[in-house]
């Protein structure tokens, strides 16, 4: 268990600056999350942590100790590799050891490590095998049990999962979080799926293009995105988005959807502006054509059982997505129309800053 | 049996032949005559005595006079084909020959000495193996001393090529630094200037280093090689760069990642890189012959090169030595090819 602090930490490769000066805390025991679309910096972020990258200036505090020119070897952190890098040509229990016995720790507590590793993990039948006689989900368990017998402050975790099927994710999606509860460990862990940050996280990280466009619990991060970006990335389906023009209303602003005036309950909406109005697809009800604030053409219309997600195309052109609790028959090229509560409303400014709710 | 002679006469599907079963067929015969034609010449000849080998037209087989003992002469007698004045063959024993007669006797009947004129008798010969063209050199010219110098040079030679070529190769694949690709240019640029070049400066550095007339004078220069240093870097940009983060996640340092990590995984290339290095060293000739000068330093094939004298050259212990010395190879051809085919492939040398 570690205690890590990045204070201004950029990396910039040649001319080009792939991090702009990260501020993070992560705290003991903590699972972070970093999500963001590919090529955000999200594993370049994971890297300069585990120092296998040198950040380019800022400070990197592990315990309050500074840790920027220690090497990765003397970090004392683990990391899980999205190809689980396993040596291929050493046994499950060599795999295990290797980190064990760079450290020339004595054989007895280095076997004892591996067993324990290896009980926790359940691959103890297959600790005299090789990587390419293991399954992907064993390979997986592999990769994480090296990770563990290090016993690390903390477990760094670059996409784990992303080489599964979408079965075993979920498997070892569970698992992991009871990995975490049980071990009480530090982990940071990279993905670009917004899903496996909502379900495993403590506190989610979103980067984009380098800089961290907001951190908060999953429930902070969905229900008041800080801005437009964080809101259109968790969340699935998406948030919809619909440009409008605030316009003032008796007591207090609003917009006009449709032609029909629509209040919003939110501070700082400067009449005459350009904005932006979001709204998740699980908080938009359907009506008829003619009763909902704006009407959808459907272009493709999901059944997944429990719920209908309809895709559809707005009269300006724009795409929308409702998702209607249960089963319904639709047919695609159907009007629909859809009710915005306005509780539900998320506005964004011109620049996609969030404003704040009254 | 069936096994053999179904897979030497398989064919393209079907049972009957395809004209191109025929072209295949007469193809790989072709090639096989090409190939192994002038091998099984050489293995053949070496068994041939010097007068056998002299000859014109050429015998295929090893042939030799056939010799009898016959009673009242010491030396065993060469046996001839003779027809008489009455125009019956007989076989008789040649005792002397003086001018154009020669006195034989009868092997049954040794008493009368029979006069034959040279030209009506031919020799019998025998297909036999002159067994002395091996056992001639290896006891007088001390040829199993030159062999040994020979393993010598070729298993260290090739030990030192593999630790030192894949270590550049590894440097030059797995870290990133200024100037990695001109480096790696300029090892490859010398792939380019042949030995004969560099043949004069080598020896000054060879003498001056005080390796002259030594078997390392041999071994050292030939360590580094710009072909084993591309082939191992070309195997070795395959190694995923992950595992040797992961390695130095697990406290590994640079040499335990060489050591435990990239040689093990690189195995395939290595195999191949020994196998070259062991044709290469073990057929060296021309700086094995101008650095070692004692006799008891010699390599195979620059012994093999003391057969021919500015007069005459002794064939026949030439071919023999000959012989000898591509066994080793032959074997590790044989034995490992399906490395040698597959480092081909991975990495297009030759």
């Amino acid at each position: 268990m570690s205690h890590l602090v990045l204070h201004r930490v950029a990396k910039e490769f040649g001319s080009v600056r792939v991090l702009h000066g990260i501020d993070l805390e992560v705290r003991d025991g903590e699972f972070v999350v970093f999500v963001g679309p590919s090529g955000c910096g999200k594993s370049t972020l994971l890297r300069t942590i585990a120092g296998l990258e040198r950040a380019s200036s800022g400070e990197i505090r592990l315990d309050d100790r500074i840790v920027n020119d220690v090497s990765a070897a003397d970090r004392g952190l683990a990391m899980v590799f999205q190809s689980y890098a396993l040596y291929p040509h050493m046994s499950v229990r060599q795999n295990l050891a290797f980190g064990l016995e760079n450290s020339r720790m004595p054989r007895d507590e280095i076997e004892k490590r591996v067993l324990e590793a290896a009980r926790m993990l359940l691959i103890e039948p297959l600790l005299h095998r090789k990587p390419r006689q293991l399954s992907g989900g064993q390979r997986q368990r592999v990769a994480i049990g090296r990770a563990i017998v290090r016993r690390p402050g903390i477990f760094l975790l670059d996409e784990p999962l992303s080489n599964l099927d979408a079965e075993l994710r979920v498997v070892m999606r569970a698992e992991l979080a009871a990995l975490h509860k049980r071990l009480n460990a530090t982990m940071i862990y990279v993905t670009h799926d917004q899903t496996e940050a909502m379900t495993l996280a403590d506190r989610i990280v979103v980067l984009r293009d380098g800089r961290i466009e907001q951190v908060g619990t999953p429930l902070e991060l969905y229900n008041s995105p800080a801005n437009r970006f964080v809101a259109g990335f968790i969340g699935s389906p998406r948030m919809n988005f619909i440009e409008a023009e605030a316009v003032p209303l008796d007591g207090g602003a609003g917009v006009q959807v449709n032609g029909r005036p629509q209040r919003l309950p939110h501070l700082d909406l400067v009449p005459g502006s350009r904005i932006v109005i979001g709204i998740r697809p699980h908080e938009v009800s359907v009506t008829d054509v003619d009763q909902g604030a704006i009407a959808l053409e459907l272009t493709l219309v999901e059944q997944l059982g429990a719920e209908t997600i309809l895709h559809g195309r707005t009269e300006q052109g724009g795409v929308f997505t409702v998702s209607a609790p249960g089963q319904r028959r639709y047919a695609i090229g159907e009007r629909i129309g859809v009710a915005l509560p306005p509780e539900a409303l998320h506005v964004f400014d011109a620049e996609g800053a969030a404003l704040p709710r009254g | 049996m069936n096994a053999l002679s179904a897979f030497l006469l398989r064919r393209r599907g079907g049972a009957g032949w395809h004209w191109t079963d025929v072209l295949a067929y007469l193809w790989l015969g072709l090639g096989l005559v090409l190939m192994f034609g002038p091998v099984l010449w050489l293995a053949v000849s070496s068994f041939k005595t010097p007068a056998n080998l002299a000859e014109f037209p050429p015998t295929f087989m090893p042939l030799d006079a056939q010799a009898v003992r016959v009673q009242g002469y010491e030396q065993p007698l060469a046996l001839f084909r003779v027809t008489l004045d009455d125009g019956s063959e007989k076989v008789l024993a040649q005792v002397r020959r003086v001018g154009i007669m020669a006195q034989m006797v009868d092997p049954q009947n040794p008493g009368p000495v029979i006069r034959v004129p040279i030209d009506r008798r031919t020799p019998v010969r025998e297909i036999k193996l002159a067994t002395a063209n091996y056992a001639e050199p290896l006891q007088q010219f001390d040829f199993l001393r030159y062999f040994r110098n020979s393993l010598f040079v070729t298993v260290m030679a090739t030990l030192i090529t593999l630790v030192v070529n894949s270590m550049a190769a590894f440097a030059l694949s797995k870290y990133e630094f200024k100037g990695r690709t001109a480096v790696l240019g300029i090892i490859l640029a010398t792939l380019m200037v042949p030995l004969s070049v560099i043949v004069v400066p080598l020896y000054l550095v060879v003498n001056s280093l005080n390796l002259f007339d030594t078997l390392w004078g041999v071994i050292l220069p030939t360590v580094a090689t710009p072909t084993g240093v591309f082939l191992l870097r070309q195997y070795m940009l395959t190694i995923p760069d992950e595992l040797i983060d992961a390695a130095r996640m697990d406290k590994a340092s640079e040499w335990q990642i060489y050591w435990r990590i990239v040689l093990p995984l690189a195995a395939p290339a290595l195999a191949v890189l020994a196998i070259f290095s062991v044709m290469w060293r073990w057929n060296d000739f021309l700086w094995p012959l101008i650095v070692l000068s004692r006799k008891e330093h010699y390599t195979l094939q620059v012994g093999l090169n003391a057969f021919s004298g500015e007069l005459n050259v002794q064939w026949h212990y030439v071919l023999a030595m000959t012989v000898l010395s591509i066994v080793p190879v032959a074997l590790i051809f044989l034995f490992l090819q399906r490395y040698i085919t597959a480092g081909i492939a991975n990495t297009g040398l030759k």
